[in-house]
């Protein structure tokens, strides 16, 4: 093993790691730096550090006040955790069904779902705005959570039947001779012990719907429907010669998806690393 | 498993088990893609659909106006993925295969901190870069000045030439997070028995890597492509937040996802037409299929997949 490290080649692994870093965080490090300062000192010295001379929460006052950066907060929560409890409960739902009953069409039902992995949601828009118009739920956020649980299934199934499979047969059996129905052994039983896999189906789920642009700017473009993401588009292409509003939208926007990234970034890593999309 | 003594009757329980899924999936994915494929097939003569057979797609690949627009988005979307593939991937196998020296410090933080482009919206990301690119601000003439290459400074998301390139590498610094992932983890998954035969027969560093690691990690080389691919040819949000619907300048960034909004949805003076926009979409999804097959028939089933 040691044979392998010597000390020039570690000092030039972190040499090498430390500068793809900063590469990686100058942006976001410039973008939420300018964003506290007056509209002069960004950009007389785009690189400084707010000081006492240069502090200014101008741009937040802006968008605070002209945007309903709230608003679209809410919306954004809302369909992302309603999407996510549909993905994982059908989700799992399904993907028991595969991995514990032998019927006939099980292998066609597994392909069949597995097709959405490999072709992207988008591709059938047109067809969709025009369900979503014919059934009244354009502009309402139903209909985004109906397209990201749509968008969500194929992989979680994939990924929650690999684990299910995993789960003792004598434990379900010793339920079903204690008198448990199927559900209760499925929601009882199976649930909790998959409980890691479903986390990591969350994550993986979470980044992509609470940053699409594409659906929101086409199914639910209305003022009151707005997410995040879209409102922070559109604000900032109404205010792009506002500097300080533009950089404040940009910090308020990343400021949620940092804090979840913080909080699930072990449980992504995980997920990414145990080889569950393999 | 299976329960004998009911066997004969039907089990409800599966079907209340597959139905959420498979109805919402139905409904919203594959009902819809295939809606969209047949939509392809119609277009609108007052107020009325009409079947006009493949004359859409006669339109699309014979009309200048129409062709001109879909070659260029077309050919534009394959010089984005193959910068993915130049840039994006190498970079981030070489990232992963630092990362997984045992005994490497930090290992975490850097992980994780070169994962962060990956989980900011392409709103964010797109915005950022335009400012920092910009030449008002002058972030990065003032940087470039500092190490004395001012000279190499052009407003790059301005000029027709460089705009295309610059955003495929915004792209490529976005997502190298994933492919640094998917190799790390299957980096970590070579037995360390193996490395250690190698060491035996003086195989070590560069060497080990590209002769040992390399060639056990090439499966996982082609998930990515293929992940890679079917994302570039579906990609919009970052064209559509940096350079607006139009792709601009002069079309110059326009890839077959802004091609088919502009087309669907309509922007400014041209009206949405859906059939076109379905015509679009089909092509779309020729191309993803295709890519997809290569990629399941010609590369996965003659790769060797090594078992420990």
């Amino acid at each position: 093993m040691s044979a392998r490290l010597n000390r020039t080649n570690v000092i030039a692994a972190h040499g090498v790691l430390i500068l793809y870093v900063l590469i990686a965080l100058f942006p976001v490090f410039v973008i939420v730096i300018n964003s506290f300062k007056s509209r002069r000192a960004i950009f007389r010295e785009p690189l400084a550090l707010p000081d006492a001379e240069s502090f200014s929460l101008i741009g937040y006052e802006t968008v605070l006040k002209q945007g309903d950066f709230f608003l679209y907060f809410q919306n954004s929560m809302i369909v992302t955790v309603v999407s996510l409890f549909f993905i994982l409960l059908f989700g799992a739902m399904a993907a028991f069904a595969l991995a514990e009953y032998r019927f006939r069409g099980n292998t066609m039902m597994g392909l069949y779902l597995a097709l959405g992995i490999m072709i992207p949601i988008r591709i059938g828009t047109v067809a969709i705005l025009e369900m979503m118009v014919s059934t009244g739920l354009v502009n309402t956020l139903m209909a985004l959570i109906l397209v990201y649980t749509a968008q969500g299934l194929p992989l979680a199934v994939f990924i929650l039947s690999e684990f299910m499979r995993q789960v003792s047969d004598d434990l379900k059996n010793a339920g079903r001779i204690d008198g448990l129905s199927e559900y209760r052994i499925f929601f009882r039983l199976v649930l909790p012990l998959v409980r890691p896999a479903m986390a990591t189906v969350a994550v993986f789920n979470m980044i992509p719907i609470w940053n699409d642009l594409w659906f929101p700017l086409i199914l639910a473009p209305a003022e009151e429907v707005k997410t995040l993401t879209l409102g922070s588009q559109v604000f900032i292409g109404q205010f792009v010669t506002d500097w300080n509003a533009v950089l404040s939208a940009l910090s308020l926007a990343i400021l949620p998806v940092m804090a979840l990234y913080v909080i699930f970034s072990r449980q992504l890593i995980r997920g990414l690393t145990s080889g569950a999309v393999k | 498993m299976t329960q004998p003594k009911r066997s004969s009757r039907i089990r409800w329980h599966i079907i209340v088990f597959l139905a959420p899924a498979v109805l919402v999936y139905t409904a919203v994915m594959i009902y819809p893609l295939f809606n969209t494929l047949r939509l392809s097939l119609y277009t609108e003569v007052d107020q009325a659909r009409v079947f006009v057979g493949l004359d859409n797609f006669r339109t699309l690949f014979g009309d200048a106006i129409w062709s001109d627009q879909f070659w260029n988005a077309l050919g534009n979307n394959f010089w984005f993925f193959l910068i993915h593939m130049l840039v994006q991937n190498p970079i981030g196998i070489a990232l992963a295969a630092i990362l997984s020296h045992p005994r490497l410090r930090f290992a975490g933080f850097y992980r994780s901190a070169i994962f962060i482009p990956t989980i900011l919206s392409f709103v964010i990301v797109g915005f950022a870069w335009k400012l920092i690119l910009s030449p008002i601000w002058g972030i990065a003439p003032s940087m470039l000045d500092a190490v004395g290459l001012k000279s190499l400074y052009a407003p790059w998301l301005g000029r027709e030439a460089y705009a295309l390139t610059t955003l495929s590498l915004v792209s490529v610094w976005q997502f190298v997070g994933i492919p640094m992932m998917l190799i790390y983890a299957a980096l970590l998954s070579i037995p360390e028995e193996i490395l250690e035969a190698g060491e035996c027969d003086g195989i070590t560093g560069f060497s080990a890597f590209w002769k040992i690691k390399l060639p056990l990690i090439l499966p996982s080389i082609g998930i990515i492509s293929i992940l890679t691919f079917v994302a570039n040819f579906n990609a919009f949000d970052l064209i559509y937040a940096a350079q607006g619907a139009l792709a601009g300048p002069d079309f110059s960034t326009d890839i077959l996802g802004t091609f088919l909004y502009r087309t669907f949805f309509g922007f400014q003076l041209q009206l949405g037409d859906p059939h076109m926009g379905s015509t679009i979409a089909s092509a779309m999804f020729a191309i993803i299929l295709i890519g997809v097959c290569i990629y399941l028939f010609g590369i996965q089933s003659r790769m060797r997949r090594y078992q420990f």
